[in-house]
């Protein structure tokens, strides 16, 4: 039986730029007790077919087809396209609900969460104030929050990011409906977290019952969660599958192209040992480009707060042409080093020696010529550019700024260089920077900062703002440089695979401190510390057999833990 | 460097190399123009009107010597004096006033005297409150507390008994011209400074988080540099709105000063507030020729202004911003490419490109991003065909 039931699905908006088709005939079903994952990059419409399922779309939409929703035990049926109102109202969390991606700003932070899963239950009417709350603990409980009759009355704010998603999860959950429609739900969270709430989604459809129809575009989560998967490539449905035949014999050439610029774990080992046998002799003992001694970086608190320690007592070094990767998790302090060695952030404590200048109580003035000597790329290609700059005159800003060019126009025989450098036509030079993609803005973005011949290079998560397949051209790009130029580099990245793909060595960051240390081989092969053997567990590959035996792998070491 | 050869071509699908790209420099890009044909239904409608009333209120102002029939100061011609509250008649449209000057000319005159206070007032105000806000907002510290507790302070303190105050000071109450302006002008400064600032303020505070300003830090670009290449333009973009507000409040205060005496000498120069006062006797002796016209000359300019500056404001936010309906009929095919704005992926020989054309960062579904910067053209108002085709060039901006 199937609970939604989409025929022919178009969907069009009204833009400033006229009418744009962002769903054509789009055609699915969703069966009772499936995880249906709809796949695809941004704006293939994964998203909006989705929400069309919940007539969530927004007043400039328009709808044509049919989506019809079924209750869970089939005795009702509604097409949402032409329901409004009351009618609909009663369709939203009875028969389809809705688990966002950002679980931080879903809820709403004035009030206790047990009011907000209540507040569901009650605007369908059929429950007291007091069973309302009863059922609020129970299904907290079934998500498993710890201490559900205390914890109801607390606001989002007390609760951790995997826990308030657990809420959100909570409260699609609490009217039992027929399915969740779950737009992106981990892709907020850590990759430790993230294996959490997979293993709550599953059991949501093992204990609830309830069909997942999943969006997103990390190719591991869909290989850990979905019995099926459609996928999406500029409004259209391209292939539908079911998990195991999409992943091994993929038919459309989208889909080999995206299942092949996924990034794996393991793929990096060779590139390294490849690296380290054309270094010259006598490369190890170089002065290093950056030198950290007990580095502490302590963000001062407010207002009677204590302090926050981002950074505690960590040591590394980077020797010239060396690229060391550091992962961690959101809040392990891994932007704040790359910050710190950019200038941007003090160091409060220890030593952070920077091509020969200490950081430690660093003067800017001081600093400022060794700026010339060190690039920087920004993780958001969005806000990284100057919107009323071109791209030509942005490349242009350090040549200008350090004096090696007079004006922007003077650079420009450089700048065209440079564009043509990072794969970019010089024609783009004139354009400005929402007139580019954000692959084509993250080149952009290393040409600037390899304008001066840096020396050191910090990429702070250049890629994980992009989709995957525009991550494999710029990882390869950046690799690429890498080799021709020679410089240092500090890879900041909270993916794995994506560091293993381009780094000697890797450091792992987990609150602050740096926990593991070593080439990929080492830290990937072989983890140590038990935090590194728990990141790695938890990080989904994209087959769905591997990924099983990594599931009841981590499962032990949860259970151990 | 650049031993890295590999010169891409394949641009991915819909790039045309032939797209000029300094298209963007034509006067369709005008501030004000390019909001006019971004506009549909009322929204256009309030725009047009405030922009007609506006732009003939500027005429006035520029041609009055053509316009106005005499002098504002003028009492007598060759037939002799033109009389006191005269009825309008072939002679004088609009009739003569108490004092026995010709309405119509001093409601003409009068429009330059308004347009001088708004040009000297709103000025003034835009420099100095920019100029601060920047500082403040940039450099923070005990500086910018200060200047923001001041300028809490100069909120609270009412514009006209200012002007009142100024206006004695400058000239004992009885000015001349340009006493009367710069009365007006320096309360509405004063009052005005704090508003610029504060927006100016708030955008730079901002802006400074943003990326791009951490990028020239790192590049090692000056704290002078910094601020007037990357973050003055950037902040001052909803300045045009509070801008034509402010300038309606200045003809306002202007005409308050004059209606309270404090204004401009019939002698010096024409000026509505004064007028106004000036027929307040008559109105209950039913003449009502001396009152209405300078009023309704006041209440067009400022509904002029303030329709402008209300559209903009809503124009230039997408949530208020009203969009043609889909239409009807079946979309052209091409629309779909920009449908994909991260269409990065090229499907088939192209390979997986980075270099796919896209569209403005705008995500169906959330017209809110990008669109913000008043980034899209208005030429794709014609429904779907427009979208691509020749006009391509512009809908990729």
């Amino acid at each position: 039986m199937s609970v939604v039931d989409i025929k022919d699905l178009q969907i069009s908006f009204a833009t400033d730029a006229g009418t744009v088709t962002a769903v054509h005939d789009v055609t699915l079903a969703v069966q009772a007790g499936e995880v249906l994952a709809i796949v695809g990059e941004s704006g293939s419409g994964k998203t909006v077919t989705a929400r069309s399922i919940l007539g969530l779309l927004p007043e400039t939409a328009r709808v044509r087809g049919a989506v019809v929703l079924s209750s869970k035990d089939g005795t009702d049926e509604h097409d949402v396209v032409p329901l409004s109102g009351a009618k609909l109202r009663e369709v939203r969390g009875q028969d389809a609900a809705m688990v966002f991606q950002e679980p931080s700003t879903s809820l709403n932070p004035v009030y206790p969460i047990g009011w907000q899963i209540a507040e569901g239950l009650r605007a369908h009417g059929k429950y007291t104030k007091k069973e309302a709350r009863a059922k609020a603990i129970d299904v907290l409980r079934r998500v498993g929050i710890p201490d559900p009759e205390h914890r109801v009355d607390h606001y989002p704010h007390q609760f951790s990011g995997g826990q308030k998603q657990r809420i959100v999860i909570a409260q699609a959950l609490a009217l039992d409906p027929g399915v969740i429609i779950a737009d992106e739900p981990t892709t907020a969270l850590d990759v430790t977290v993230q294996a959490e709430i997979l293993e709550l989604l599953r059991r949501c459809r093992d204990d609830f019952g309830a069909a997942i129809v999943l969006i997103t575009h990390n190719m591991g989560v869909v290989a850990d969660l979905a019995d099926r998967v459609a996928v999406m490539y500029q409004g259209r449905i391209v292939e539908q599958a079911d998990v195991r035949t999409l992943f091994s014999a993929p038919k459309d050439p989208y889909t080999q192209q995206l299942l092949a610029a996924v990034p794996r774990l393991g793929q990096g080992v060779e590139r390294t040992r490849e690296r380290a046998t054309r270094r010259a002799a006598g490369w190890e003992r170089a002065a290093p480009v950056v030198e950290a001694t007990d580095l502490r970086i302590v963000y001062p608190g407010r207002m009677r707060r204590p302090d926050f320690v981002a950074v505690d007592g960590v040591s590394f070094s980077i020797r010239p042409g060396e690229v060391l990767g550091l992962v961690g998790e959101s809040g392990s302090g891994k932007t704040t080093i790359g910050r710190a060695i950019a200038g941007l952030t003090k160091v409060s404590d220890g030593s952070l020696a920077v091509l020969g200048t200490e950081m430690n109580g660093m003067k800017e003035r001081t600093f400022r010529p060794v700026r010339e000597r060190i690039g920087f790329v920004f993780q958001d290609p969005a806000s990284s550019f100057n919107p009323l700059l071109t791209i030509a005159d942005a490349v242009a800003e350090p040549l200008v700024v350090h004096k090696r060019a007079k004006d922007p126009r003077a650079a420009r025989p450089r700048v065209d260089e440079l564009l043509e450098a990072v794969q970019l036509p010089k024609a783009f030079g004139d354009r400005y920077p929402h007139e580019l993609s954000g692959g084509q803005r993250q080149r952009a973005s290393l040409a600037r900062a390899l304008a001066l011949q840096p020396e050191l290079l910090i990429a702070d998560e250049p890629t994980s703002a992009l989709d995957v397949s525009v991550q494999a051209r710029v990882l390869e790009l950046f690799a690429e440089l890498q080799r021709e130029l020679g410089f240092a580099a500090l890879f900041i990245s909270h993916d794995l695979a994506v560091v293993d793909l381009l780094a000697d060595r890797i450091a792992v960051l987990y609150r602050g401190e740096l926990v593991e240390e070593g080439t990929g081989a080492e830290v990937l092969g072989a983890p140590k510390h038990p935090y590194t053997q728990r990141l790695l567990a938890s990080l989904p590959v994209p087959d769905p057999d591997e990924q099983a035996r990594r599931r009841t792998h981590w499962d032990a070491l949860r259970a151990a833990d | 460097m650049a031993t890295v050869t590999s010169v891409p071509t394949a641009a991915g699908p819909g790039s045309e190399p032939t797209a000029a790209p300094r298209r963007r420099r034509s006067w369709r890009r005008l501030p004000v123009v390019h909001q006019l044909r971004q506009s549909v239904g009322l929204q256009r409608g309030m725009l047009v009107a405030g922009l007609v009333l506006v732009g003939v209120f500027l005429l006035t102002a520029l041609f009055a010597p053509l316009l106005a029939p005499y002098e504002y100061a003028q009492l007598r011609d060759a037939d002799g004096l033109f009389g006191a509250q005269q009825p309008p008649s072939g002679d004088h449209l609009l009739g003569t006033t108490v004092g026995g000057y010709d309405v119509l000319s001093r409601v003409i005159w009068g429009s330059r005297t308004a347009l001088y206070v708004i040009v000297v007032g709103v000025l003034l105000s835009i420099v100095a409150g920019v100029l601060l806000g920047l500082v403040s907002g940039y450099f923070g510290g005990w500086l910018d507390r200060v200047l923001v507790v001041i300028a809490d302070a100069v909120y609270a303190f009412p514009a006209l008994l200012l002007a009142i105050i100024v206006a004695i000071v400058i000239s004992g109450g009885q000015s001349s011209l340009w006493g009367g302006i710069l009365a007006a002008a320096i309360s509405i400064v004063v009052v005005f400074i704090p508003q610029y600032f504060r927006v100016v303020r708030a955008e730079t505070v901002r802006i400074k988080a943003e990326a791009f300003v951490e990028s020239a830090r790192v590049i090692g670009a000056s704290n002078r540099r910094i601020m007037l290449r990357h973050v003055l333009r950037n902040a001052t973009r909803t300045l045009p709105l509070i801008l034509t507000l402010n300038a309606s409040e200045a003809i306002l205060t202007l005409a308050g000063l004059g209606f309270l005496g404090f204004g401009i000498q019939p002698t010096a120069a024409a000026e509505w507030g004064y007028d106004l006062q000036q027929s307040l006797p008559d109105v209950t002796s039913g003449i009502w020729w001396t009152s209405l016209f300078p009023g309704l000359a006041i209440v067009l300019v400022v509904l002029g202004l303030t329709l402008v500056g209300e559209s903009l404001n809503d124009l230039a936010d997408p949530r208020l911003r009203t969009r043609r309906r889909v239409a009807d009929q079946e979309p052209a095919e091409e629309g779909e490419v920009a449908a994909v704005p991260g269409g990065a992926l090229t499907r088939g020989a192209a390979g997986v490109g980075g270099l796919g054309v896209t569209v403005a960062g705008e995500r169906p579904g959330d017209p809110a991003p990008a669109g913000a910067t008043g980034a899209e053209p208005a030429d794709g108002q014609g429904a779907g065909p427009d979208v691509t085709g020749q006009d391509g060039g512009g809908t990729r901006s």
